[in-house]
C-alpha cells in the first residue's frame, strides 16, 4: 500500500469507527476524541474531527484529504460503543494493526448484537412494573403495568421493522399503552390509570436523550446538543400524542 | 421495609434498561447496583430530608459520575455504561409525560410548568455528571503533582 492509499484507508477505519460509535448513541465529545486519538497513533498529528449526530466531517489537514460520512439513524446501544473503545485502545496502544482494527470494525458494523426480542420484552414489562412502584403507585398495578409496558414495547419492535419513520412506531406504541392502560382501569383490573401510564411508558420515552443533550451543550457542542433535544421532543410529542388519542377513544 | 422495596425495584428497573440499551452482559450487575444506590440517594434526600426534587437529582447524579469514573477505569469500559444505566430512575420520565399530556389536552399553563420542570431536571443530572468528571480530574491532578513533589526531593 502506498503512502497516499494508506492515508484513505486510515480515514475509512477512523470514520467507520466515529459511525458506530455516533450510531449507538455515543457522546459527541467521547466520539471526536477517539477519532483523534486513533489518529495520533498512526502519526497523522493535525487530524481534525467535526462530529454531529448526523454527519461526521474528518480531515488531516492542509492538503490531505477530508472526508464526511452521514449518519442515517441512531438507537441507543451499548455494547457497540463499548466494543469499539477497546478495538480503539488496542489500536492506540499499538496492539493490533489498522488493517486488523478495520476487519474488526467492519464486523461491529454488521451486526447489532441486541439481545432477542423476546427478552427485551420481557426486560421492558419488567421495568415498566418497578417504575410503577418507584412512582409511588399500588402493587395492584403492578401487573397490568408489565402488560401494557410489554406490549408497548412490542409493537415499537414490530413497527419499526415495518417503517423506517421512528416518530410514527412510537406514536403506534404509545397508542397501544394507552388502549392497555385505559381498559385495565375500565375492566377493574387497575386502579390509578396514571401511574400506570407513567410507568409503562418509560421504556420509551427519551430520558437518557434528554440528559445526553444538555450534556453536549455542557460541553461545547452546540449543534449536537440542540439536535438531540430536538430529537427527544419529538419522541416526547410522540408519546404525548399517542397517549392523547388513546384516551380520548376510550 | 420501604427502603428494601425501592431497593430491589430499582435495581431490577436499572437491570431491565441496560438489557433494552443493550449494556454489554457481564456488567449489568454493576448498572444494577449503580442505579439502585442512586435511586436510593435521590429517594432518601426527598422523602426523608424533603429536598426538592431538582437538588436530589443533582446529588444522585454526582454520585453516579463518581462511581462511573471509578468502574469505567477499573473495569475498562466506557463510562457512559454507567451513567446510563446510573441515571435511569433519575430520569424526567414521568415529568416529560405530564408535559407532552397537559400539553396534548390544551393546558398550556400546566405543560408549560412541567416542561420547564423537565429542563431543570434533566440540567442538574447533566450537571452532577460534569461536576463529578471535573472534581476526578482535578484531585488526579493534585494526586500527581504531590507524588511528584514527593519523587523530586525524598526524605
Amino acid at each position: 500500500m502506498d503512502y497516499n492509499e494508506r492515508t484513505e484507508f486510515a480515514i475509512d477505519c477512523f470514520l467507520l469507527a466515529g459511525r458506530i460509535m455516533m450510531e449507538s448513541g455515543a457522546e459527541t465529545y467521547r466520539v471526536e476524541d477517539t477519532m483523534i486519538r486513533m489518529a495520533h497513533s498512526q502519526g497523522m498529528m493535525s487530524a481534525q474531527s467535526y462530529v454531529t449526530p448526523t454527519g461526521i466531517i474528518f480531515s488531516l489537514g492542509r492538503t490531505q484529504p477530508t472526508r464526511i460520512t452521514s449518519i442515517p439513524n441512531r438507537v441507543t446501544n451499548l455494547h457497540r460503543i463499548s466494543l469499539v473503545n477497546t478495538i480503539s485502545r488496542k489500536l492506540t496502544s499499538s496492539i493490533i494493526t489498522l488493517e486488523e482494527a478495520y476487519d474488526e470494525l467492519k464486523k461491529i458494523e454488521k451486526k447489532n448484537y441486541m439481545l432477542p426480542n423476546y427478552v427485551q420484552i420481557l426486560a421492558a414489562a419488567i421495568a415498566s412494573g418497578c417504575f410503577l412502584i418507584m412512582f409511588q403507585g399500588i402493587w395492584q398495578d403492578f401487573v397490568p403495568a408489565m402488560i401494557a409496558g410489554g406490549l408497548g414495547y412490542w409493537v415499537l419492535l414490530l413497527v419499526t421493522d415495518v417503517t423506517k419513520v421512528k416518530f410514527f412506531s412510537e406514536f403506534i406504541a404509545s397508542v397501544a399503552v394507552g388502549v392497555v392502560a385505559a381498559l385495565a382501569v375500565q375492566l377493574g383490573v387497575g386502579q390509578q390509570i396514571d401511574t400506570i401510564i407513567i410507568g409503562s411508558v418509560m421504556p420509551l420515552v427519551p430520558g437518557v436523550i434528554i440528559t445526553i443533550a444538555i450534556r453536549d451543550l455542557m460541553a461545547g457542542h452546540f449543534t449536537s446538543g440542540l439536535a438531540r433535544g430536538i430529537e427527544a421532543l419529538l419522541t416526547a410529542f410522540a408519546i404525548g400524542s399517542g397517549i392523547a388519542l388513546a384516551l380520548t377513544i376510550l | 421495609m420501604d427502603y428494601i422495596i425501592q431497593a430491589i425495584v430499582s435495581f431490577f428497573a436499572s437491570v431491565c434498561f441496560g438489557v433494552i440499551f443493550n449494556a454489554p452482559f457481564r456488567k449489568l450487575l454493576y448498572c444494577g447496583v449503580v442505579g439502585m444506590i442512586s435511586w436510593l440517594i435521590y429517594f432518601m434526600l426527598t422523602d426523608v430530608y424533603s429536598f426538592d426534587v431538582i437538588h436530589a437529582s443533582f446529588a444522585s447524579a454526582l454520585f453516579v459520575g463518581i462511581c462511573a469514573h471509578m468502574l469505567a477505569k477499573r473495569l475498562r469500559v466506557p463510562m457512559m455504561i454507567f451513567n446510563v444505566s446510573g441515571i435511569i430512575p433519575l430520569v424526567p420520565g414521568g415529568t416529560s409525560y405530564n408535559a407532552m399530556r397537559s400539553l396534548m389536552e390544551n393546558n398550556f399553563t400546566m405543560g408549560v410548568q412541567h416542561s420547564a420542570r423537565v429542563f431543570m431536571i434533566a440540567g442538574a443530572i447533566a450537571m452532577g455528571i460534569v461536576f463529578a468528571e471535573v472534581l476526578i480530574q482535578v484531585t488526579r491532578n493534585m494526586i500527581a503533582k504531590r507524588k511528584k513533589r514527593l519523587g523530586q526531593n525524598p526524605l
